[in-house]
């Protein structure tokens, strides 16, 4: 099977097929109706769990267990991998925000096949190749970890969470995500041109 | 009866984890629906030319954040037995600045790289291990940034505490906020559609 990207020319058998059966790609919904969605699932976190929604710590929690498996005693040296691990009388996996992360990942799966957009691509600007956005993109994610675990929190456990409940770290993470990202949109403008 | 359910105990832990699977799956939907799962949605945050990521973010806020208030305000949820991540001014804000660096050259967020891999975007999953990668990192280095990590300690405290004003009034300020917010963004997106 050929790999086959949004920009390029060449399609693959699974998209020649979804143009002959021509179904397009649907249009996304308006970003106001999903904001009310998205803040009627957070509201109901509240309500039932206590605590509001998140995607940083199931990944902290991974890379947590990963460590245990290769060297207990590093991992229990460790304060940072220790917050994710308690006691060990529940399995470090077995966590709230592990199972709604594995929600995430079907839930947005659902909603790409059923409009269409599910399909094997990379997202990124006109002039940069595919190999230097896998590149971007993986050095992005090492920086966003960073500021994610600095600030205890991601855009969902601490800007959506956070915002919400008026808390006041919350806040000073959500301007200040604005003001990095802003302030460095500038220098990387190729990358999405 | 009142909330939160799973702090008084109405709602066991097996229960919790399967709402915890449904609670994300209207997550992911939610997002994938406006198109955050697009880095190229997401990114065009950063240059003006298309705000949803602002719109949804602040629809949701305003719309969780009234929820809260009136629930708590006709008395069927404690609001204060909500969990509060603890404040720390200063990872928090550094921490902030680098999240912001990261989200416009990675082109997702954490929430986002698993939406963007689940449709089949591989800079998404280059961005997931990426994450993972980093977090191994911080870990690593943990003992020797824990003295920053824990640097300007305010405890688990909320605008209207912190201000001394009445919750209301806060409330009132970031509706008002976020409102002026999408009037911008509407000018913003038509001025800057082609840049």
């Amino acid at each position: 099977m050929t790999v086959l990207f949004t920009n390029g020319a060449r399609m693959n058998h699974y998209q020649l097929k979804q143009n002959k059966m021509n179904k397009q790609p649907q249009p996304y919904w308006d970003p106001y109706i999903c904001g009310i969605g998205l803040g009627l699932v957070l509201l109901a976190a509240f309500v039932v769990m206590g605590r509001g929604i998140g995607a940083s710590g199931a990944m902290t929690s991974l890379v947590a267990t990963g460590v245990k498996t290769i060297s207990r005693s590093h991992a229990e040296a460790n304060a940072f991998y220790m917050g994710y691990l308690g006691d060990g009388t529940i399995h470090p996996l077995k966590d709230w925000l592990v199972f709604e992360v594995l929600g995430v990942i079907i839930g947005g799966f659902l909603s790409g096949f059923l409009a269409n957009r599910t399909r094997i691509k990379v997202e990124k600007g006109n002039l940069i190749s595919n190999q230097n956005r896998f590149i971007f993109a993986f050095f992005g994610g090492i920086i966003m970890a960073f500021g994610t675990k600095l600030a205890r929190g991601c855009t969902s456990g601490q800007a959506l969470t956070g915002g919400a409940m008026m808390n006041v770290g919350s806040w000073i993470f959500m301007i200040a995500l604005f003001a990095g990202a802003y302030a460095m949109a500038g220098f990387v403008k190729k990358l999405w041109i | 009866m009142n909330g939160p359910f799973y702090n008084y105990g109405w709602i066991g832990e097996e229960a919790s984890l399967i709402f915890a699977v449904v609670t994300g799956i209207a997550f992911g939907f939610f997002l994938e629906r406006a198109g955050l799962g697009s880095a190229k949605k997401l990114s065009a945050q950063f240059y003006l030319r298309d705000l949803a990521v602002f719109k949804m973010m602040f629809t949701a806020i305003i719309t969780a954040m009234l929820g809260v208030y009136f629930l708590n305000w006709f008395g069927f949820l404690q609001a204060d037995m909500i969990y509060l991540t603890p404040t720390y001014i200063w990872p928090q804000l550094i921490g902030g600045l680098v999240f912001g660096v990261g989200f416009i050259i990675g082109g997702y967020c954490p929430g986002t790289s698993c939406v963007a891999s689940s449709t089949g975007s591989l800079d998404g999953v280059m961005n997931v291990i990426g994450l993972l990668a980093g977090i191994l990192l911080f870990g690593e280095v943990y003992p020797w940034i824990e003295p920053f990590y824990t640097a300007g300690p305010l405890g688990q405290i909320t605008i209207a505490q912190y201000l001394g004003l009445p919750v209301g009034w806060v409330v009132f300020g970031i509706v008002f906020i976020a409102l002026a917010g999408f009037k911008v963004s509407e000018h913003l997106e038509k001025k800057y559609a082609n840049a």
